[in-house]
């Protein structure tokens, strides 16, 4: 999902950088990138779980970025993560504690530039937890009401947050799922879907118009009875 | 899973697997079960569809290399040849050879050794391929050339994935001014006619005609000649030339729905006899056209295979010699409209010289069109078969759906040959479609 955002900013002009785990294993896409859109590409190592690392991390920057797309995740197996503490730590960490800490540190770089705009991508998965994947989804709640607290006070400073619950996706994470066609979108989809976020100043975007009908049925049944249902 | 190819016949039971990386990839390639490579499944039949496992290869969509000097691009063989356009064409670059859609694979052009209105002048699309990665059956990537492993290169163009997968390759692309196409439109009245068109206008870069299957007797063969060739930067107007390498985006729409098996039929016979009539009052018609128009006007319409409903259909592509192709095409002509199969457009084509391994493309006229699927399709596509065959014909692998093993041999003599490659390397175990069994390849 990742690398089809920075496609969508890419074919709209933006210089990319790209950071992750393992930067330089990236370079094929780093090449596609430049070459596809004719604009610069750069690879920077990052982990979200070293917020140690962040402050260093922003500095090795070329530049302050207009825009930053936290795209961060990792969803495990609900299962692993009622049994094993350490794994819903490292679960709750890669998808709330570190994504939050690294756009705040943004986020106060942007405020004192005045300008910027940043990009959480969280999941409807936090809308309300279930029993399928709740662990997941309390983190990407805390992530939602995190981005949410963020807007609020940037609002005034030239800097805004969008949060993105992107529904169903194509991709790594959800490979072998079987997922309804209808609802699941594909990551070009999402990309254009975030460019045009920022581009309009949207808050808060699903990415499958669909998905706004579903949640809003699911947060609004009882919980009387959504506790006894299977979902 | 059920997968089948863009004509949704057959549909074929198959492990799908989308290997992200090359060491993903290798593992699917060494393990027990045969495997065949999958593009965008452009293709119409079996040929994209494994008989045990199909690795969807749409992951390796990386470009890796530009040469703005050559033209010479290196790509992961999942790219899609739009996407080369997408990239290239602002810079003034075009695709050699395209089929009639931009929605396949560099990987899938390869297999297919896939032509374009201008196999008469530039032959087919292995004509621009300067190398291949291609991964064997032990893993390994090697590359193979003209000069490296010529053997195995001539027959993996056109090889129809059955010599290994493709990995990565380097393709050359062609100099263009601009991003329109000077289309000439010229109706002719009959087969003859329309073939007489096509030999007047052999040095024009693109040809290609639309012939009405509706008609009959004197009129058998009806057809409108397009003619066409890349625009230069005078031909163009001011407004246009001052963007001259973007024509703008045009919408696509999706069809929505499976649509009853009747409506294509009606609206394709509508929209030539349009054509043919607003033409035949002006004859001929210039026009300045796009090059997503000009050369993908289908692609306009996404899925649109689903407007022959859920049965699917299947097309049919062969290529008589020059000189059995006036009678061939006049006896498959009869066959289809005698048949009242329906009533569709035809593609015809005059192709080049070839010189290849197991390409489709011969010098020659080439037929192509579609066919519902309907109770009594497939006894006329073996009627078919067996006019094209009896005229020294061939046929197009990456349309077949259904042939049977003799008629191939029977039609081609470069089967046994390219068998005996499969065998003698190991490649018969490691990939397999299930066209491959069909036809025992
Ligand atoms: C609307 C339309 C118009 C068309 N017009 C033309 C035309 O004008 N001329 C023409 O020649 N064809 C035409 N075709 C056919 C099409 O160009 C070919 O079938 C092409 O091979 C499809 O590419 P694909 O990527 O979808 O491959 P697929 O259909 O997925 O696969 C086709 C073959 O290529 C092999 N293959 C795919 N990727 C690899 C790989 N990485 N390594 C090894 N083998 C691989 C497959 O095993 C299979 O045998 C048309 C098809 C459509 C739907
Ligand atoms: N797919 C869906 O249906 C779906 C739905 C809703 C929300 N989401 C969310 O969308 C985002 C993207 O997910 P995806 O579907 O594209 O799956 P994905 O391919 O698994 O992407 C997750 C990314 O997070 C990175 N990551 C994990 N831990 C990291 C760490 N410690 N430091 C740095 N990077 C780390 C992974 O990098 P590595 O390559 O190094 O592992 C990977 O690139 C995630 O936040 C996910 O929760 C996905």
């Amino acid at each position: 999902m990742g690398q089809a955002i920075a496609h969508a900013f890419a074919a709209a002009g933006h210089p990319i950088q790209l950071a992750a785990r393992g930067a330089a294993g990236l370079d094929t896409v780093q090449t596609d990138l430049a070459l596809r859109h004719g604009v610069d590409v750069t690879l920077h190592e990052f982990d979200v779980l070293d917020s140690n690392g962040f402050g260093g991390f922003v500095d090795g920057l070329p530049a302050l970025p207009g825009v930053a797309v936290s795209v961060v995740g990792y969803m495990g197996e609900q299962a692993e993560n009622e049994q094993d503490q350490a794994q819903a730590a490292l679960m709750m960490r890669t998808n709330f504690e570190g994504p939050a800490g690294i756009l705040a540190l943004l986020a106060n770089r942007f405020e004192a530039r005045g300008s910027g705009t940043l990009v959480g991508v969280s999941s409807v998965a936090g809308d309300r937890g279930r029993a399928t994947n709740y662990v997941y989804g309390s983190a990407k709640a805390g992530f939602t009401a995190f981005l949410s607290g963020l807007r609020n006070r940037l609002a005034k400073k030239g800097v805004h947050v969008v949060t993105v619950l992107p529904g169903f996706v194509n991709t790594a994470m959800t490979e072998g799922l079987d997922l309804p066609e209808k609802l699941t979108a594909e990551p070009s989809e999402v990309g254009a879907a975030v460019v045009k976020a920022v581009q309009k100043g949207r808050n808060v975007i699903y990415v499958r118009r669909i998905w706004w009908l579903v949640m809003a049925i699911i947060r609004n049944i009882p919980e009387p009875v959504f506790k006894k249902l299977k979902l | 899973m059920k997968l089948s190819g863009w004509g949704r016949f057959p549909v074929v039971e198959t492990q799908l697997c989308a290997p992200r990386d090359v060491a993903a990839l290798q593992a699917l390639v060494t393990g027990d079960e045969p495997v065949i490579a999958r593009g965008n499944g452009r293709s119409y039949g079996d040929s994209a569809v494994g008989a045990h496992t199909t690795l969807d290869m749409r992951h390796f969509d990386h470009m890796l290399s530009f040469d703005a000097e050559t033209g010479v691009l290196v790509a992961e063989a999942g790219v899609l040849l739009g996407d080369v356009i997408d990239a290239f064409l602002p810079r003034g670059w075009f695709p050699m050879v395209t089929p009639g859609t931009k929605f396949v694979t560099l990987g899938g052009a390869i297999a297919a050794d896939v032509h374009g209105k201008n196999h008469h002048v530039d032959g087919s699309f292995g004509t621009c391929v300067e190398w291949i990665d291609l991964m064997g059956p032990d893993g390994q990537i090697s590359r193979i050339s003209r000069e490296d492993d010529p053997d195995l290169f001539r027959h993996t163009l056109g090889g129809m994935g059955l010599t290994g997968v493709i990995v990565r390759t380097a393709i050359r692309l062609r100099p263009v001014e601009t991003a329109w196409i000077n289309q000439t439109t010229l109706p002719a009245p009959d087969l003859g006619a329309a073939m007489d068109l096509f030999e007047q206008h052999a040095h024009v870069p693109y040809s290609v005609a639309w012939i009405d299957c509706m008609s009959r007797g004197a009129h058998l063969g009806r057809s409108l000649v397009m003619l066409g060739d890349h625009a230069a930067r005078a031909d163009l107007d001011a407004k246009k030339a001052r963007t001259p390498l973007d024509a703008g985006h045009k919408g696509a729409h999706t069809v929505p729905l499976d649509f009853p098996g009747f409506a294509l039929n009606r609206w394709t016979v509508r929209a030539f006899n349009e054509l043919y009539y607003r033409v035949g009052a002006w004859k001929p018609t210039k026009a300045l056209v796009d090059w997503d128009t000009y050369f993908y006007p289908l692609d306009a319409v996404l899925k649109w295979n689903r407007i022959y409903g859920r049965r699917g259909f299947a097309q049919f592509q062969c290529v008589l010699p020059l000189d059995t192709a006036r009678t061939g095409l006049t006896e498959l002509l009869e066959a289809i409209t005698e048949a009242g199969a329906g009533s569709f457009l035809a593609v015809l084509k005059r192709f080049g010289p070839q010189d290849s391994a197991f390409s489709f493309p011969m010098e020659g006229y080439t037929l192509a069109l579609d066919f519902p699927m309907k109770p009594h399709t497939l006894d006329l596509l073996d009627q078919l078969d067996a006019v094209a065959v009896s005229h020294g014909g061939r046929f197009y692998l990456a349309k077949d759906s259904r042939m049977g093993a003799e008629t191939l041999r029977e039609s081609d003599s470069r089967a046994a040959e390219f068998e005996a490659l499969r065998e003698a390397r190991g490649l018969k175990e490691h990939f397999a479609s299930a066209q491959s069994e069909r036809l025992s390849l």
